[in-house]
């Protein structure tokens, strides 16, 4: 039997053993559950003989026996937490530590109209009907296994309801921490944002840890943004070169809405995240800001999906990757045009900075074109720093390594200057730095 | 003058880039507080000569030495040349995006301020003192912000050479062509900057093709380069020889002074 095959048994025992204590949850939800489940079974963990997992070999995950871990079970103080957190101030913050919420590290301050972050556990217990029609309907079970088995095992989360109209001036704050007490843990961090026509919202997501060990986060985002409405989402992945983590964001935008999606992926051993985004109505706009950094032996794989399904639709879409060691990168960026989606304006870029001679990345945009009358341009390039600029900031007193760091800062900066919170790029500019070369910084201030 | 320990001293200097030698023997002596031009048609070597100086890894030394106040230049990284003094005006200032001039201004002082045993600068400080000096070179403040070099014109990324000079305040500026491409005006302001940094401390090594920058910034000795080797020196009116004669009567005959 082979491992992936024996993975394959092991998560249905897990369910089989675990699903008893669901009993009492809404019977969509234990359809949705089952269904995900039956997806999973069909098709077990991803070989790499599929298209779309070729450079991705999960055969790391799948030998490791992961355990869910117990609610409650971690004492992490709220010190510990405020230690690794963003310094996002004035916002709404719900922390999850394993997986489950924790009433007691979060602010859930009341924002705008009343809104704040719920935990899906609770929301469920108090509203069973509420999100019958969105949680677990934008991501595909059928197409990604990963996101199967999350939905088969979905558990807590965090629920963002912003009501019609409703414009949120501070950014909501999630925070998935992992907290290392015991290792081979499996969580599976749920989000699900919905914004109603009009309605405005600033999302932060951070998956970080408390104490590196070994574990398997494996993450599903799913954000809805009615007509009209304005979303930020900022998805950072900084864990430690322990973990492994999949992560799946599906989005669906109606008619004049938009969308930005910044993802920041630095940590993990191994990491594979799926972003798609389907500009549903007529005049939907995206902007896909994402940046992938990776040492060691890290291998980070990102797939994007852009589906422009309606006429006067646009998206911007940016992905850099800097890679050093031996680290691995993979960027397959897919825009598709349907028919009838004219006056479509896409536009894909994605620029790679190797640091090393041993790092690899292997970029591939695809454009898929149905439509006549549309403006699609994209690109990609791998580089290395220019000698030229190294010699010329070492020639002003720059050590090499600070002259090395601020032209990769350089390279990250467009990015990380476009973050909807500011706070949050110089704290990212600092964490590229100390992930690409260490912890001790250079002499640039 | 003759008394000083010189400040730069180059002995039998030879230096190659990419596999072809270009500095073919180059002695040259510039003492504390001297300017020093370095002229000569294109392709004689001024460019190597300053690259040399300044540590860029893709010239060679293939032979001689230099010593910068007695002490092995050669042996230095650029980074440790900049930090004990030595400064070059760049010819062509790289571009480099995503990264912005007053960030890079105020590393590369601090990380000098650091090496000299000064304390740091702060944001405060460091705004004064560059907006002072940005006025001295007629630069629009607004560069001062936007990424190095990026989208500035000819003019611009040359003030911003000189305005990183009057900021870090060598001991040995090596200005490379930093006349080329500019207007009179433009000229005039930039030699400004430099003369301003003129003292007995301070010496300088102007390299340019024309004479004309020197009717602003007077050197004390002449040098003329050609084929990679110094082939005439002497005082400020060689550079006013060479406008008037061409560089053609110097290729020709030999009558190479030494410095």
């Amino acid at each position: 039997m082979s491992v992936l095959d024996s993975a394959r048994d092991h998560w249905l025992a897990r369910h089989a053993a675990w699903a008893p204590t669901r009993a009492g949850e809404p019977a969509w939800l234990t359809a949705l559950r089952r269904e995900a489940l039956d997806a999973f079974a069909a098709s077990g963990l991803p070989h790499t003989r599929l298209e779309e997992w070729r450079h991705t070999n999960v055969a790391p995950i799948a030998r490791v026996p992961f355990e869910l871990s117990a609610r409650g079970a971690s004492p992490v103080s709220r010190e510990a937490l405020e230690a690794v957190s963003f310094p996002v101030y004035a916002c709404s913050f719900a922390a999850f530590v394993d997986g489950h919420y924790r009433a007691e590290l979060s602010s859930p301050r009341a924002l705008a109209g009343g809104v704040r972050v719920l935990a899906l556990t609770e929301l469920l217990a108090r509203e069973p009907e509420r999100l019958a029609a969105e949680l677990g309907r934008l991501v595909d079970a059928k197409r990604h296994p990963f996101a199967a088995l999350a939905t088969a095992f979905l558990d807590d989360g965090a629920a963002l309801l912003v009501p019609r109209g409703v414009e949120l001036a501070q950014p909501v704050h999630v925070v998935f921490a992992s907290s290392g007490t015991q290792p081979d843990r499996v969580q599976h961090p749920r989000v699900l944002v919905v914004a109603e026509p009009r309605s405005r919202v600033q999302v932060i997501v951070d998956h970080v840890d408390l104490h590196p060990a070994r574990g398997f986060t494996n993450a599903v985002i799913e954000v809805y943004v009615g007509q009209g409405a304005a979303v930020d989402l900022v998805l950072v992945q900084r864990e430690a070169d322990s973990v492994y983590h999949v992560s799946n964001f599906a989005a669906r935008v109606d008619h004049d809405a938009q969308l930005s999606l910044h993802t920041l992926s630095l940590g993990g051993a191994l990491v594979r995240s799926d972003a798609s985004l389907l500009l549903a109505e007529e005049g939907a706009r995206c902007r896909v800001h994402g940046l992938f950094a990776g040492s060691g032996q890290q291998l980070l794989d990102q797939h994007t999906l852009i589906d422009h399904a309606m006429p006067h639709g646009e998206s911007r879409q940016l992905t850099k990757g800097i890679l050093t060691g031996s680290a691995r990168g993979v960027f397959r960026g897919r825009v598709i045009v349907r028919p009838g989606a004219q006056r479509t304006d896409a536009e894909q870029s994605n620029p790679n900075l190797l640091l090393s001679e041993t790092a690899e990345i292997d970029s591939k945009p695809q454009l898929e074109i149905h439509a006549d009358d549309v403006k699609c341009r994209h690109g990609a390039s791998i580089g290395r720093l220019d000698e030229g600029a190294l010699f010329y900031l070492r020639a002003r007193g720059l050590e090499e390594r600070a002259a090395r760091e601020m032209l990769t800062r350089g390279f990250a900066s467009e990015l990380l200057d476009a973050l909807p919170v500011p706070a949050l790029g110089t704290a990212l500019a600092s964490l590229l730095g100390a992930r690409l070369w260490g912890a001790a910084p250079g002499d640039a201030p | 003058m003759t008394q000083l320990q010189p400040m730069l001293e180059i002995r039998d200097l030879h230096a190659s880039a990419g596999g072809v030698a270009i500095l073919r023997g180059i002695d040259l002596v510039v003492r504390p507080g001297e300017v020093h031009a370095m002229m000569g048609p294109n392709g004689s070597g001024k460019s190597t000569l300053s690259n040399v100086l300044a540590g860029r890894p893709s010239v060679e030394v293939t032979r001689g030495e230099v010593l910068f106040e007695g002490r092995d230049l050669l042996a230095l990284s650029p980074e440790e040349r900049a930090r004990e003094g030595i400064f070059l005006a760049f010819q062509y200032p790289v571009e480099i995006p995503g990264v912005s001039n007053s960030y890079f201004l105020k590393a590369a002082l601090n990380a000098q301020r650091k090496h000299r045993g000064e304390p740091e600068l702060d944001a405060m400080d460091f705004l004064q003192l560059v907006r002072e000096k940005m006025k001295l070179v007629e630069m629009d403040e607004k560069l001062l912000h936007r990424a190095i070099n990026e989208g500035f014109s000819g003019g611009e990324k040359k003030r911003n050479e000189v305005l990183q000079m009057t900021i870090l305040e060598p001991r040995l500026a090596i200005l490379d062509e930093t006349d080329s491409g500019l207007d009179i005006d433009a000229l005039r302001v930039l030699a400004g900057g430099v003369n301003s940094l003129r003292s007995p401390a301070r010496s300088m090594l102007v390299i340019t093709h024309y004479q004309r920058l020197l009717d602003y910034i007077v050197p004390d000795c002449v040098h003329v380069l050609s084929e990679g080797r110094i082939v005439r020196s002497g005082g400020k009116e060689l550079a006013q020889e060479l406008e008037r004669r061409g560089y053609g009567w110097l290729e020709a005959g030999p009558g190479a002074t030494g410095a």
